[in-house]
């Protein structure tokens, strides 16, 4: 209880000491010391919620409810006065009506005494996530951010602001993740939106404030819906002991349904899936520890995170299942404009929405199988996604471009960079790694609730995958590319930006190798205790090949050093002509230059080829559900909703 | 695990995978009123390029086409081993992923195209790779080859329950054995492409390795097909043959085909005939 | 045992040939003549080849070509010079850019005589040099280094065609 506490109020003290502090120096070891704490506490916390059942703390003040209400009002009145100066009027009218919404819920019924707080396995994991992962980029974020002041000289330095937002947006996440209460969700769910408005629109350029404003609008429809299943619960559902996500879960999907579509929905718009994918991708502008920040450990995760925590209630259900296939449709498009992008950041962040997309499939599936993949989906992207986003932001530093074409040879200029965005990369996709083991897992869990839509699930798995397997490795193609003409300067890059890089890149081999021991201590007692019976979905006996394999692919580039001894050095073969690594003599003694570009299948994957055909689908799939949940609602029957699997096909 | 098994893959594939490979260079050259080369002469080319001088580009490319031969390897260990299908699936395109990498890494023009190409091939394939699995599951209910084999042997005959899944395998065969029209990123004896390709820079003895792996991965294809027999040996062994000869057949007489046109074509027939297939068996079965 | 005679693979570069003898290289590969027989492979790739057949006269402007092709083959190699001109730079020698035959340029191992070379007379000139290439081979295993020698084939074009025949039905 006192370490939930902690490592909920920690941050927020951290982020209002650094506020004050104006002194680089001062301010740089307390984000150190800081991010240690942070790690060794969420660490600790999951060391000790190993074994353990699942813990609710009831807190009997009604002051502190009072106080994030307060807190709520303070957000949505300074959103207020920043739609009202910048003239965005659908901002203030969506703040205006969620103020209204939650004003309602908290003066129209009384608080009720459930548990504020609670910690599992599943929180557990995802505050080490939140604690590790994320104090890395703040650490990280110390060295790049004073780099990006030195390149954008016209920019106002506010990194103070930037700290105490980046530290505030942790701590947000932390009580998502352990408040039961959904009131307080919701007040921590506002935080995080506007946490990531602030941190996108930190250069103030009217592109940032731009795509910041309209990361706000999207999220905020999902803030009122959010708030919509708030008031539902307290005034139309008769059972306002839902305000539980434990009670909420374990009442089944007859009761729930509403508040738990609206959240999901609200969740969908956190988690960037289609149709509302367009904020991420305008998030690109913020520098990138914010990137990385919105992509790993916070914001998308709190998203998909709600999601999943719903599965047992969306398991089974029609609405479930089109939950599903929105995350699905989302997997497969944004996997084909990933391919179909150069901009290094623009491929993280379509790939991030297509592995949200994954997540969130597994979690409309609902079964304990498809929640052990979307929790690992969730584990190895965060880890993974961290190392890419913090290595593109370096390399982006020193090479002057985030275009995957201008990365070429960089594993000659930036060796251990490049390496680490291998394992990235790697981590992504490559068998295995990580997020390999969760696809597989995902295969066979969209397999085991085998109905028709579990196999077209699996369809766009398998169309999607072939996609992603094409971006990733042309990707570490161009990095890999021999070119001796690099120097190496990888000295210029500061100890604050390396330090982290390689500790992720450590992590996630970690995590590849201990993934048995994740799953047997965290995972398999939460699912066990969620859905019954659960088992490791991936064999002993896959699990040990799966083990060697990691082994043998970090033992094989040993092999380099017994290669780089033997043999006649040559030069690559140019239609016979001499040359170097970048040119050939062409005819009457011109010296030609040698480019070498990637395909981007762009006349089948552009952007504005895929992204409304995939927004279109998405759009009709909500609506549907919007019709579900409607009826329902309409006529007080849960008959529509509640359709079983077999029922509904 | 089936330790017999594994090591008679081990020893036996290379051998196996070059008489095969001899007989259709012979098949090959008869079809074109040539005589052709001895029935041995794959081992002879992979004995002379290991006894050619190593030249290297740089150290990476060496190590990318070794781990290339030992992912192929592993692929093919797991599967005559009876192990998981979509684990054999995931470790080819492992393997594919190095060989990507090894012609990358050259920085030479010729390779480049041909590992873009590659790629390209991988994307076409890997659905149906996934999908070929699953279908082996919904019918066997499991995904292990041993299963897959033993419930064969009691009486499922997967060929008229997937026959969908298996016409999608024959197409991407094609790509897979390098053959006319699919051979895009590199060739066969005989026929250039962007020179050789994604084997452009790779000589001497790190070509042998690719070529034995080569060998290795015809062995694991031609098993991947066979396990639609499961329970019918000699129907296997003349399935396999009459569909081998089916092969050279179509790389004789067709003209190579531009990637665009094999991506497309590929994903519609796994779309169309593999997905379909497993979609009416998710309903029906 | 070596394996270099029964898999040489053949790189064929055009210097600046009158077309007649390329036409008569890939004749040889063609059915009627089919060299596959012998394991001989066209690959156009020097780094895949072990004979590299140059026709035509080595000029200025393919000098570089022909010495970096050359170059670009592992050992053991074997160069075949066929046709006169590139044997010794034929009619063309006396031109103001031709710098001769390939001897010029890199070390020639077999000349293959004719205007144009005939399909059996390179045949047999690649057969020859199949002698080199095991004698460079041993040497390479050996250690010793490889000394270029010259071997001739010096037929005319009418003779040589019912020796070869002969020698190439065997």
């Amino acid at each position: 209880m006192e370490f939930i506490t902690f490592v909920i109020l920690f941050p927020l003290l951290l982020a209002l000491l650094l506020y004050t502090i104006r002194k680089d120096r001062t301010r740089s070891i307390v984000v150190y010391a800081g991010a240690a704490i942070l790690s060794i506490a969420s660490l600790l916390l999951l060391y000790l919620t190993y074994g353990q059942e699942a813990t609710y703390f009831q807190i009997q003040t009604e002051t502190f409810s009072y106080l994030l209400f307060i807190v709520e009002v303070l957000i949505g009145a300074y959103l207020l006065w920043l739609a009202y100066t910048h003239k965005r009027w659908l901002v203030s009218v969506l703040v205006l009506a969620q103020l209204a919404l939650i004003t309602v819920a908290e003066f129209g019924a009384g608080h009720h005494t459930e548990p504020y707080l609670f910690i599992d396995e599943f929180s557990a994991i995802m505050a080490v996530i939140i604690g590790v992962v994320g104090s890395l980029i703040c650490v990280y974020a110390v060295g790049y951010m004073r780099d990006w002041h030195a390149h954008h000289k016209g920019e106002p330095d506010q990194r103070r602001f930037f700290f105490a937002v980046m530290f505030l947006f942790l701590s947000a996440m932390f009580g998502i993740v352990f408040s039961d209460n959904l009131s307080w969700i919701y007040a921590f769910w506002e935080v995080t939106t506007l946490c990531s408005f602030l941190l996108i629109g930190y250069s103030k350029s009217e592109e940032a404030t731009n795509n910041a404003f309209w990361a706000l609008t999207l999220n905020l429809i999902g803030g009122l819906a959010f708030a919509g299943a708030i008031v539902y619960i307290k005034f139309f559902s008769g059972a306002p002991e839902m305000m539980s996500l434990k009670e909420l879960t374990l009442l089944g999907p007859v009761v729930a349904l509403i508040p738990v579509a609206l959240i999901s929905f609200a969740g969908l718009t956190k988690s960037a899936q289609m149709p509302f994918s367009t904020w991420l991708v305008g998030a690109m502008v913020a520098p990138t520890p914010v990137s990385a920040l919105l992509h790993s450990a916070t914001m998308v995760k709190a998203g998909v995170y709600i999601i999943v925590r719903f599965a047992p209630v969306l398991q089974g259900t029609a609405l479930g299942l089109l939950f599903a296939l929105i995350g699905g449709v989302t997997f497969f498009a944004a996997s084909c404009i990933a391919a179909s992008q150069s901009n290094a950041k623009k491929v993280l962040a379509y790939s991030t929405i297509a592995n949200l997309g994954l997540i969130v499939a597994c979690a409309g599936i609902g079964t304990g199988s498809a929640i052990w993949a979307a929790i690992f989906l969730i584990l190895f992207h965060a880890v993974a996604k961290s190392l890419l986003f913090m290595s593109v932001g370096t390399v982006e530093h020193r090479i002057g471009s985030r275009d995957i074409d201008s990365m070429v040879g960089l594993i000659h200029r930036l060796p251990i960079i490049t390496t680490m965005m291998l394992v990235g990369i790697g981590g992504m996709f490559l068998p295995p790694f990580g997020m390999l083991i969760a696809k597989w897992a995902t295969i066979q869990a969209f397999l085991l609730s085998f109905t028709p839509v579990g196999v077209v699930l699996i369809g766009l798995l398998a169309y999607g995958s072939a996609v992603t397997v094409f971006f990733w490795a042309k990707w570490m193609g161009s990095l890999i590319r021999y070119d001796p003409d690099q120097e190496n300067e990888e000295g210029k890059v500061s100890f604050s930006e390396l330090i982290p890089i390689q500790i992720i890149g450590f992590c996630t081999i970690a995590v590849c190798i201990l993934f048995p021991l994740i799953s047997a201590a965290f995972l398999i007692p939460f699912l066990n205790r969620i859905f019954g019976e659960a088992s490791s979905i991936i064999g002993t006996e896959n699990t040990i090949i799966v083990l060697l394999m990691v082994l043998l692919i970090v033992a094989l580039p040993f092999s380099i050093l017994y290669y780089n001894r033997k043999g006649t050095p040559t030069s690559q073969y140019i239609a016979g002509r001499t040359g170097t690594a970048h040119t050939f003599s062409g005819s009457l003694g011109m010296t030609r230059t040698i480019t070498l570009d990637n395909y981007y299948l762009g006349s089948w994957f552009a952007e504005k080829n895929v992204l409304p055909i995939g927004t279109i689908i998405c759009i009709a799939l909500l609506i549907f559900i919007g019709t579900i949940a409607g009826v329902s609602f309409l006529t007080g029957t849960s008959d529509i909703v509640t359709l079983s699997l077999e029922g509904a096909l | 695990m089936n330790l017999i098994w594994i090591i008679l893959f081990l020893v036996l594939a290379p051998f196996v995978g070059g008489l095969i490979s001899g007989i259709d260079r012979i098949v090959t050259a008869r079809m074109q009123g040539r005589v052709g080369p001895p029935i041995l002469q794959p081992f002879y080319d992979i004995g002379k390029l290991f006894q050619k001088e190593k030249l290297r580009i740089n150290g990476m490319q060496n190590f990318c086409i070794l781990s290339y031969l030992v992912l192929i390897i592993v692929a093919g260990a797991i599967f005559f081993g009876g192990g998981d299908l979509l684990l054999v699936g995931f470790s080819l395109m492992l393997a594919h992923v190095f060989l990507v990498l090894a012609g990358e890494t050259a920085n030479s023009p010729y390779s480049h195209i041909g590992a873009q190409r590659e790629l390209l091939q991988v994307m076409a394939v890997e659905p149906m790779l996934i999908l070929y699995a699953v279908a082996f599951y919904i019918v066997a209910g499991s995904f292990t080859v041993a299963t897959i084999i033993e419930h064969g042997a009691l009486g499922i005959s997967y060929i008229w329950l997937l026959p969908g899944v298996f016409f999608g395998l024959i197409y991407i065969f094609t790509i897979k054995l390098r053959k006319s029209p699919f051979d895009l990123s590199t060739s066969h004896h005989g026929h250039q492409e962007l020179v050789k390709g994604l084997t452009t820079e790779i000589s001497g003895p790190t070509f042998g390795l690719y070529e034995i792996a080569h060998l290795y991965e015809v062995v694991i294809l031609l098993g991947m097909i066979g396990i639609f027999f499961a329970g019918a040996p000699l129907l296997c062994i003349c399935a396999l043959v009459l569909l081998y000869l089916l092969e050279v057949f179509v790389d004789c007489s067709t003209a190579r085909v531009k990637w665009q046109l094999m991506v497309k074509s590929s994903w519609l027939v796994i779309g169309l005939v593999a997905f379909v297939n497993i979609l009416a068996l998710s309903l029906f079965w | 045992m070596s394996y270099i005679t029964k898999s040489p693979w053949i790189i064929h570069y055009d210097a600046s040939s009158c077309n007649g003898c390329d036409i008569e290289v890939l004749a040889s590969l063609t059915p009627l003549y089919d060299v596959e027989r012998f394991g001989i492979i066209n690959t156009g790739n020097p780094k895949h080849a072990d004979i590299f057949l140059i026709t035509g006269s080595v000029n200025e402007q393919n000098k570089e070509i022909v010495q970096n092709i050359y170059a670009q083959m592992p050992e053991p190699k074997v160069v075949v010079a066929i046709g006169i001109c590139a044997s010794s730079g034929g009619v063309f020698r006396e031109c103001y850019n031709v710098m001769g035959g390939v001897d010029k340029v890199i070390p020639v191992d077999v000349y293959v005589l004719g205007c144009a070379a005939r399909p059996e007379s390179i045949i047999d000139g690649v057969v020859k040099g199949l002698a080199v290439l095991e004698e460079r081979q041993t040497a390479l295993k050996e250690g010793r280094s490889i000394e270029r020698k010259v071997v001739e084939v010096n037929r005319s074009a009418g003779k040589a065609e019912s020796a070869n025949e002969s020698e190439v039905s065997l």
